[in-house]
């Protein structure tokens, strides 16, 4: 007993008062500035566990994708009793259905994208469940009943597209941690506090958070529950290692039992965790190769984790993501390091399991970061391109927090304190086109966007253009604040995330997350009308077909300031406008530039534009330069996009980067020089984001013929990755063709 | 055929127009050629003929393009963060040496910037601007690309003699080299010449690392391109056992051989 006390001998702060994780890891959190030399291998029981998931994991790769669908359940918190992969080697447990792999129905967000869900399987939603929402309504139809014509309009052109208006908008992270070093009764005590202090005269907001805490305590109410029948008890806090893993994930488990929001992220537990199991270690209670099974096993459950997907959700997130991002690293603000020896752990689990893209591990890179970090870092994208990278001092700067997580793909979220309102995104391509139609949408002609005169230019003028389309961005963009305010007053009404709320702050901070597609479209068409000459063809209903280009113009992704400056100028104005609107909750709005992997469906749905892109040609993926148009090199395109500033997109400015090995150096201690060197570098010109990947084309093209040979093979796309070979073929060419910086 | 001899290399790439270097082409992120991340001046213009030539668009001294220092060294400041602490700038080929006045200028401007130089060379040319600007190179990559005259002169049409002075002279400056050394099976795979190689180097003090560069035919379309006659084009790249033999003999004399 006495090592177990010693094992509690945290130091103490304001997190003893009040709930503040922030304070906790302040005062215990154990930097580590040393290499990757003292990691293990998984143990034993990791290894066998593992077979049995990759043996069904294959099982479901072979069955299109999706193993099983319980059609009886409405999955919560509750619903389903306990789920084991092979108990005896399980040191972490718990799984959101009573079945590997089986997915849940959450029809909340919309019964209709569940029910096609369903049958896209040849199953059918229970009548019992059909019936219920013959009386209960959900998200999808009360959004509908609250949108007018004219963003049921610009939704419809594509315009405004992958709205979280018929699915759950995720992105809200909960702060798990707080489950382990609280235990849920004292959360509860809290969660009636705060709903006790708000009182007196009733207004709007105030019922509406009064009803909201009180679902918050039934969530926690409900975890409670669902981990006893796990045999847990997490009432009180976590007193060892094994329950800190333990209890953070059954907290992140509730959440993904309840909501199956587009991305469902973790948040940054693992320097957390590190206290607990540092401690542990120290006092001899665990070894090594016991930590790391923590790790693995936790990590490994992550892995598993499944949402209910409709065919057509595959266009915007395709390959069947989840977003458990983990951040990992970063610096604190009084200049200590939160690296520790878990946030190698974490990483480890991609050489002890892996290669995966969930959970979708986000590195917070800092100059100032430990080189043997970094050099371990740069050594696991090299080897498995499974990494993501952002940077932490633009971000702790910028946003003032040093305990924050990155909400699905690239986007800022301090731990506890704030959320996030999805917003998707606006194609501004289309945009463009329709102030080159006079607001009339260019693929069958209707009138989207009012007041903007027709252009019979026969050369198109560079002022003109831009006069035409700055108005056609502000109403682009008033018309998407609208359709954000009612898509998030009804998620909060139908479909509120009480889960992960119950373990957040009662009344967050809100950002909403607006995003833009095709900057790099929008950089090249408007150079290409100032510095060349473009004609417009138009068809005989006089709406734009193709461009004629004569002469040479400059393009974004050469580190050119004559393209570069259109691109952080339209950035620029198109976040101004949309902070003139109105938000929900006086959320704060942001922007990002990123696609996911809709940029290819963001193509096929526009007409060509004046850059010379032919119409259904994909967009670049994010901030991305165009496919191959990035003639100058790897580092002219990182200069160009480091150009865009994070001040006009807060929400993340994706690039995703691919090289071949061999360009990174001649061996692998060349290789990890060179590609610190170079995050170095980026992020020291304020970039905010980097996918690396490090791959062979002729790997790609191998792995699209032979998919059955590359079960794990990992590519980042737009701010996550992916398994390869479960993207569509359609995306999986778009990856293949997309610029390889191998010459360089 | 192979491309002809030229005359007057001096006055048309040397001398003429000292702001203005005659270049093959650009990269800016290059790995291998000298440490780190560098970016590569590929200058245009080459009196050697070699037959396993990969760039044999590079050696018309009256080729390329002409681009001034001044948008060279813009263009490297903006690339500078890359270099770190190991990269810089490489100036590669053709010939570097052919335009060894022009350089001598463009590296001082460098090093007024904080950014460091590399030569990658054959060792053509030796007088007292090539002094200069050795003077002036941080790190040399010397190309001796056969030990035995009669080869050298078989495989690249001209004889080792200046190259090697090369050698003897950057050792008596102190200042740091690699060697390379182009593994072609045929022509330079001989043993006793690899002994020979190696061994004319073994008391050298500069000599920080010794890189074999296998032959590849990645190179041949450009001969096609060109209508030029390629000797090597059923040459096959070596095996890895013939480069590891090269590099254990070359171990026997030297520190720090790789295999690229």
């Amino acid at each position: 007993m006495e090592s177990l006390v010693k094992s509690l001998e945290f130091k103490l702060g304001v997190w003893k008062d009040s709930i503040n994780v922030h304070d906790f890891i302040l005062q215990n959190i154990k930097s580590y500035e040393g290499d990757a030399s003292f990691l293990v291998g998984p143990s034993y029981k990791t290894i066998q566990l593992w077979d049995v998931c990759k043996e069904t994991l294959l099982k479901e790769r072979q069955n299109d994708g999706c193993l099983a669908i319980d059609t009886e359940v409405i999955s919560n918190i509750t619903s389903f009793g306990p789920g084991y992969i092979q108990k005896e080697n399980e040191t972490i447990v718990g799984l959101q259905t009573d079945m590997l792999l089986k997915r849940a129905m959450k029809p909340y967000g919309g019964i209709k994208l569940v029910e096609s869900a369903v049958a896209e399987r040849g199953l059918k939603v229970s009548d019992r469940v059909v019936d219920i929402f013959n009386y209960a309504k959900n998200h999808n139809q009360a959004v509908f009943d609250a949108y007018d014509i004219e963003i049921k309009t610009y939704r419809s052109k594509h315009v405004l597209t992958g709205l979280p208006d018929n699915y759950a908008r995720g992105r809200i992270i909960g702060d798990f941690r707080r489950v382990a070093l609280y235990g849920i009764d004292r959360l509860i005590a809290e969660k009636k506090s705060d709903k006790a202090h708000v009182a007196g005269e009733m207004s709007d907001s105030k019922v509406r958070l009064r009803e909201e805490i009180a679902e918050q305590i039934k969530a926690l109410q409900d975890m409670k529950i669902m981990a006893l029948s796990y045999g847990i008890d997490i009432s009180k806090p976590a007193v060892s290692a094994h329950e800190a893993v333990q209890f953070t994930y059954l907290g992140y488990l509730s959440a993904v039992k309840e909501q199956d929001g587009a991305a469902m992220s973790l948040g940054n537990v693992s320097s957390f965790l590190d206290v607990y199991i540092q401690n542990d270690i120290e006092a001899g209670i665990i070894d090594e190769e016991q930590a790391q099974e923590y790790i693995d096993q936790f990590v490994m459950k992550l892995r598993l984790v499944r949402h209910l997907r409709p065919g057509a959700y595959d266009a915007i997130f395709g390959g069947d993501p989840t977003w458990v991002t983990e951040a990992i690293g970063g610096q604190l603000h009084d200049g200590r390091t939160k690296v520790t020896k878990t946030s190698f752990r974490f990483l480890q689990t991609l050489y002890n399991l892996g290669a995966s893209p969930e959970p979708n591990l986000t590195v917070l890179w800092s100059e100032k970061l430990p080189q043997g970090f970094k050099d371990f870092c740069a050594q696991v994208s090299i080897d498995t391109s499974s990494l993501q990278y952002e940077n932490d001092d633009l971000m702790r700067d910028n946003r003032g927090s040093d305990d924050y997580g990155i909400a699905c793909c690239v986007s800022y979220q301090e731990i506890g304190k704030t959320i996030q309102h999805f917003g998707a995104r606006a194609n501004l391509p289309k945009a463009l086109l329709m102030a080159l139609n006079g607001g009339r949408e260019e693929a069958e002609g209707e009138q989207v966007v009012s007041g903007i005169s027709e252009m019979d230019d026969e050369v198109l003028d560079y002022d003109t253009v831009m006069k035409s389309f700055k108005k056609t961005l502000a109403e682009v963009a008033r018309v998407y604040a609208k359709s954000m305010y009612i898509i998030h007053y009804m998620h909060d009404k139908y479909y509120y995330e009480r889960a992960q709320l119950a373990l957040i702050d009662s009344d967050p901070k809100i950002d909403i997350a607006y995003g833009a597609a095709g900057i790099s479209i929008i950089a090249d068409s408007l150079s290409a009308i100032k510095y060349a000459k473009v004609s417009p063809i138009r068809n005989e209903f006089g709406l734009t077909s193709d461009f004629k280009i004569e002469g040479d113009y400059p393009k974004f992704g050469n580190d050119d300031d004559r393209v570069d400056s259109i691109a952080q100028e339209i950035t620029t104005i198109f976040i101004e406008e949309l902070r003139k609107h109105k938000t929900y909750k006086n959320s704060t709005p942001t922007l990002s530039l990123l696609t996911i992997t809709s940029n290819v469906m963001y193509g096929s749905n526009t007409g060509a534009t004046p850059d010379g892109r032919k119409a259904g040609e994909s967009f670049a993926p994010g901030a991305n330069p165009m496919h191959g148009r990035d003639e100058n090199g790897a580092i002219a395109s990182l200069n160009s996009v480091s150009k865009l500033n994070y001040n006009d997109a807060q929400d993340g400015i994706s690039y995703t980067f691919t090289m071949v090995p061999k360009s990174l150096g001649n061996n692998l201690e060349e290789q990890v020089g060179n590609l610190t060197t170079t995050l170095d570098a980026y992020f020291g010109r304020n970039a905010h984001h980097l996918n690396v990947n490090v791959l062979n084309k002729e790997t790609l093209l191998d792995a699209y013929n032979h998919p059955e040979n590359y079960p794990q093979l990992t590519i980042r796309v737009s701010g996550y990755a992916v398994n390869f070979v479960r993207l569509s073929k359609a995306h999986q060419l778009e990856v293949i063709s997309r610029t390889f910086h191998d010459t360089m | 055929m192979y491309f002809p001899e030229q005359d007057n290399h001096d006055i048309i790439l040397n001398e003429s127009d000292i702001d203005i270097l005659r270049i093959h082409s650009l990269e800016t992120f290059g790995t291998h050629d000298g440490p780190g991340i560098r970016m590569i001046v590929f200058v245009q213009g080459c009196q050697f003929r070699c037959l396993y030539c990969q760039n044999p668009d590079s050696i018309d001294i009256h080729g390329g393009t002409l681009v001034t220092i001044d948008e060279l060294v813009s263009k490297a400041l903006k690339q500078k963060a890359y270099f770190g602490k190991e990269g810089g700038v490489t100036v590669s080929g053709g010939e570097p040496l052919l335009q060894r006045a022009k350089l001598i200028h463009f590296f001082d401007r460098l090093h007024e910037n904080g950014i460091k130089t590399c030569l990658d060379s054959n060792g053509r040319v030796l007088d007292d601007y090539t002094k200069d600007l050795l003077d002036r190179t941080d790190l040399l990559l010397l190309d001796v690309k056969h030990i035995n005259p009669e080869w050298h002169k078989k495989l690249t049409s001209l004889s080792n003699t200046t190259t090697l002075k090369i050698a003897e002279h950057r050792e008596s400056t102190g200042k740091p080299m690699w060697l390379r050394y182009v593994f072609v099976p045929g022509y330079t795979d001989q043993e006793e010449y690899l002994h020979e190689w190696a061994q004319h180097f073994s008391e050298y003090k500069t000599v920080e690392r010794v890189e074999i560069i296998p032959f590849h035919q990645l190179g041949r379309h450009k001969w096609e391109l060109l209508k030029m006659e390629y000797a090597l084009a059923d040459t096959s790249s070596p095996t890895t056992e013939a480069l590891e033999n090269a590099k254990a003999i070359f171990s026997k004399y030297l520190n720090n051989v790789v295999i690229k």
